[in-house]
């Protein structure tokens, strides 16, 4: 380490580098999407074109989540499980326009498609207009060529595997589901809707068929979000 | 539906939806119920992923090695580990419990 002083560094590589170390660390997991893909029945091809091609984390990994457990039957609810979870990047676009400000479509298509968790957070913490915009394309360049080989090597080693169980990977899928979840359960209404989820879901597991329970939970949130029940009493309902 | 249907379908629309927030006016998202319920979305499906993933084994209900494992993923957590090193854990936990005790 150098005796770098702090006031040295510009906004801008202030935003350079967040958005590297955000975007290792994110990119380092995909070994584990690549390798619960192939277990849940996709071959690697298919790992990967969902890297490429949806790189959005969660729906991704409700998508093998669902097929895990429903296979192809699933299909329609495994769809729908990912689709709802990609909702979320329909507000970070929103949010990320102004700041990317870009003009021209083939810009515009490349900002949406890296428009995701990291991105959309590393810029945003940013105060800078211009270490907003560094800090975007940073972390989702290095997030998306990282999420990609990641995933291309997890789906390799998960194909040399055979069955995968007795290595614990369908448990390592709820605890990477956990990690997802972990930074938003910060006030008592998100507690709230990811315990009654939890439960509808496990409850309606035996009757009704394979995917269909996570869809169904998501009523939960429709409920609480309409209601703003157990939500903060003004302002924002949380920072989550 | 065959697997590469699935995965192209959903992946398409996914591209879909994150090129609707760029094509959308900001307005529609200033509605505080719409932004909480788009919120609260990710939570809701988020867990109920969890619950399905370490519970079920298709349409059954089953406590196997996945319960202790999750259990030591959210200790681990909740000591501030690293992503990479919880899921890792967890899927050691489960593999050992497993090979050790013959859990399911």
């Amino acid at each position: 380490m150098t005796a770098e002083p702090r006031a040295a560094r510009s906004p801008l590589q202030v935003a350079t580098r967040q958005g590297v170390a955000v975007g290792v660390a994110t990119a380092a997991y995909g070994v584990s999407f690549g390798a619960l893909a192939v277990a849940a029945g996709l071959d690697v091809w298919q790992a990967c074109v969902l890297s490429l091609v949806m790189f959005t984390g969660g729906s991704q990994f409700a998508l093998v989540g669902v097929l895990a457990s429903g296979g192809a039957a699933a299909g329609s609810t495994a769809i729908a499980s990912a689709v709802l979870l990609g909702v979320r990047n329909a507000a970070y676009g929103m949010r990320m326009k102004p700041v990317v400000g870009v003009s021209g479509w083939w810009r515009t298509v490349a900002a949406a498609w890296v428009t995701i968790d990291e991105s959309t957070a590393v810029a945003l913490a940013q105060d800078d207009p211009e270490a907003r915009k560094r800090g975007f394309w940073v972390t989702g360049i290095i997030v998306y060529v990282g999420w990609n080989l990641t995933t291309l090597l997890g789906a390799l080693i998960g194909d040399l595997m055979g069955d995968t169980r007795a290595y614990g990977l369908d448990a390592a899928a709820a605890a990477a589901f956990l990690g997802l979840i972990w930074p938003r359960l910060r006030s008592h209404q998100t507690i709230a809707v990811a315990s009654a989820a939890a439960v509808i879901a496990a409850a309606l597991t035996p009757v009704v068929a394979p995917g269909v329970p996570v869809i169904a939970a998501a009523v939960v949130a429709v409920v609480f979000g309409l209601t703003n029940w157990l939500g903060a009493p003004r302002r924002k309902a949380s920072l989550s | 539906m065959t697997l590469w249907h699935i995965v192209l379908l959903a992946s398409i629309a996914c591209v879909a939806i994150k090129l609707a927030g760029y094509a959308i006016p900001a307005s529609w998202l200033e509605n505080p119920a719409t932004a909480r319920t788009a919120d609260l979305l990710t939570v809701a499906l988020l867990a109920a992923l969890i619950a399905v993933q370490t519970l079920g084994t298709g349409q059954q209900l089953v406590v196997d090695a996945r319960v202790p494992a999750l259990a030591v993923a959210g200790l681990l957590y909740w000591l501030r580990a690293p992503f990479l090193v919880v899921v890792i854990a967890a899927a050691a936990v489960a593999a050992v419990l497993r090979l050790w005790t013959g859990m399911a």
